[in-house]
């Protein structure tokens, strides 16, 4: 609706409304839509202002700076780009780089094929496959951090119902692995649990993608006598494509600040081998109160996330218009 | 997600054997996906000598220990002190005293809890009541910069929690909003209303304009037609943001644990504290989680229509 048609409908409005006068109408009656309009956008963008932003840079502020805040009192040093520099040397920071990569990695591509394959297969609307997707769904909606601390227990190398099951099928004897506690499984416990969590989301998603495709392109490809394989990697995958690459840019985005779970799970341990970046924020920040260094490293995150985002978001649209 | 759309021709048509064979496989991965829910569950209802027996229990004889245990504090005492005391008052003391203990005072499970319920809540009332008003601001009105004020919004939520918990703690203790309900509600509140603008936006572009400039023309104002035609029509797809917010604050562990440790400490933080003698007290903790759990169980299920449009921040609709 534009500007003046709006007011040409309130002063025809107007004598109407007359007749039955209300206070709130009295009052809101001189309210333009532009006031409208900012009176009701105004206070969330004040508040993220307040809550995100006023935050944000503040911490730009402090990471040029060597501010410790469990020591308020010492005098505040104008440091530069010192704590940049000494991130990029930094070996644990590389370190934590790489544990967040192979967790990232690995559960988008474990996520993306349980849960196109979930998607593909509830697609073919067996009987019942409503109640037994808003089962599958489950586990995504918990607490990461609250499930997490219970897999702890799973985990537990005699006791835990994951050893038990794993030497059941395997014969490994449950007590002679550790899975969140030796170096080359801790890793790989996290990805589980993510993946367990996580794959129903990827999965409902997908599944959008798959019933977006319209009957019609595979009647065409049946009347070209198209197999089924041929149909699948013609018109399913390429027309499922752009939901598939929204559900990787949700997870890889979300995973990339990967905290509460891995926090209850491992801890960052057993070392730092599954010390994934926000973590280490963590340690620098609020165990080590190295403010200002870890000021620095948050914005590096920041940056890093927010970049790949938008470069990610630019090939999604490209695969869209195609 | 719904099945009603059976009118599919049958050269579709998936065949009725590979029907099956998805659905097995389907039900099969449910299954599997299921247990580790079913173990906190039971777990819950187990003895703590039952919880850690080897090969683990699926049959055993439940117990409301667990419960007991998370609800209470206990203290050691001589079998002669425990035999000394009266009558046991409660099924709780019964199951207590048994173990040579006595219940000293009610456990921090409760007050948690009630904070998170009330933190949750009060941040999810916020985050709506904000979040409404600007979807509706955005959906109707032709605002400058809209598009880039809208991608801010979102932006706010790719910050990683603990980058924004570093200057909101030095924040909150230079107000005096460390460990407080109010600041627990504000923060949440500011994560959650970007999800609320988001989803609310794509609800309330699908009423039709028309609506209200039919009521407009009948006299209503423009805060009226709001109030009175575009809100009840906005009813469901408020409830569904609202689930959201709440599933997100009742589930947020990061700020929290960095954030509160006492008074307005939520109940994940607190959870995983929760330790018997001589290591985890496993029952326990089935039974907190399965409390915890429970009201995300009927949000999902009353939620089911519209979870595709809410992990989507509303890019994906149907």
């Amino acid at each position: 609706m534009t500007d003046q048609s709006s007011t040409r409908m309130n002063t025809a409005a107007d004598g109407v409304a007359k007749l039955t006068p209300e206070p709130l109408a009295r009052r809101m009656r001189s309210l333009s839509d532009r006031a409208i309009a900012w009176l009701f956008i105004s206070p969330t963008i004040i508040l993220l202002l307040a809550i995100n932003i006023f935050p944000l840079i503040w911490t730009i502020q402090l990471s040029f700076t060597n501010y410790a805040a469990n020591r308020p009192n010492r005098p505040v040093k104008d440091i530069g780009l010192r704590n940049y520099e000494r991130i990029l040397n930094d070996t644990d920071i590389w370190l934590a780089m790489q544990a967040t990569a192979h967790f990232v990695i690995w559960t988008i591509v474990l996520q993306t094929l349980i849960g196109f394959t979930l998607a593909y297969l509830i697609d073919r609307k067996f009987r019942g496959h409503a109640f037994w997707t808003t089962l599958i769904l489950l586990p995504m909606m918990l607490s990461p951090a609250v499930v997490g601390n219970f897999w702890r227990f799973l985990y537990q190398p005699q006791i835990g119902l994951f050893n038990y099951i794993i030497s059941f099928f395997t014969g490994i004897p449950p007590s002679s692995f550790v899975m969140t506690g030796s170096v080359n499984l801790a890793p790989w416990s996290i990805v589980i649990v993510d993946t367990w969590m996580w794959s129903p989301y990827v999965m409902l998603i997908c599944l959008a993608g798959l019933r977006s495709i319209p009957d019609y392109l595979y009647e065409a490809a049946e009347v070209d006598r198209a197999s089924p394989w041929r149909q699948f990697w013609s018109i399913t995958l390429p027309l499922a494509m752009p939901f598939i690459m929204l559900a990787v840019l949700f997870r890889g985005i979300e995973n990339f600040k990967m905290f509460d779970m891995v926090n209850l799970l491992t801890g960052g341990g057993p070392g730092s081998t599954t010390e994934v970046a926000s973590i280490t924020l963590k340690r620098e920040a609020f165990e080590k109160w190295r403010t200002g260094y870890s000021s620095a490293f948050a914005i590096i995150l920041f940056v890093t996330v927010f970049g790949l985002a938008n470069i990610y978001v630019k090939a999604l649209n490209r695969v869209k218009q195609r | 997600m719904s099945a009603t759309n059976t009118t599919a021709h049958s050269v579709v048509e998936p065949s009725v054997r590979s029907r099956r064979i998805a659905g097995a496989i389907v039900i099969l991965y449910a299954a599997i996906t299921m247990i580790p829910l079913f173990w906190i569950f039971i777990t819950g209802m187990k003895s703590p000598p039952d919880s850690i027996s080897y090969p683990p229990k699926v049959v055993f004889e439940p117990t409301s220990e667990g419960y007991c245990n998370l609800f209470t504090t206990r203290t050691r005492q001589t079998e002669e002190y425990v035999k000394a005391l009266g009558e046991p008052e409660t099924i709780c003391d019964e199951i207590t005293r048994r173990r040579n203990m006595v219940i000293a005072g009610p456990s921090n499970y409760w007050p948690r809890f009630v904070n998170s319920l009330i933190i949750a809540f009060g941040s999810t009332f916020c985050a709506v009541f904000l979040g409404t008003l600007a979807a509706y601001g955005f959906s109707r009105f032709r605002v400058p910069l809209a598009d880039d004020l809208l991608f801010f919004i979102l932006s706010t939520r790719m910050m990683p929690p603990i980058a924004v918990a570093i200057p909101i703690y030095l924040m909150y203790r230079e107000l005096g909003l460390s460990d407080t309900r109010l600041g627990m509600i504000l923060l949440y509140t500011a994560v959650n209303v970007s999800l609320a603008v988001w989803l609310l936006k794509g609800f309330i572009d699908e009423i039709p304009r028309e609506y209200e400039e039919a009521a407009m023309i009948d006299g209503y104002t423009r805060m009226q037609a709001f109030w009175k035609v575009v809100l009840p029509q906005a009813t469901t797809g408020i409830a569904a943001t609202a689930i959201f917010c709440l599933i997100f604050a009742w589930n947020e562990y990061a700020f929290a644990v960095l954030l509160t440790s006492g008074t307005a400490q939520t109940a994940p933080p607190f959870i995983p504290t929760i330790i018997g003698e001589g290591g985890m007290d496993w029952p326990a903790v089935g039974a907190g989680t399965t409390l915890f759990l429970i009201p995300i169980f009927v949000f999902t299920v009353l939620l089911r229509k519209h979870l595709l449009r809410g992990i989507t921040f509303g890019a994906v609709r149907k």
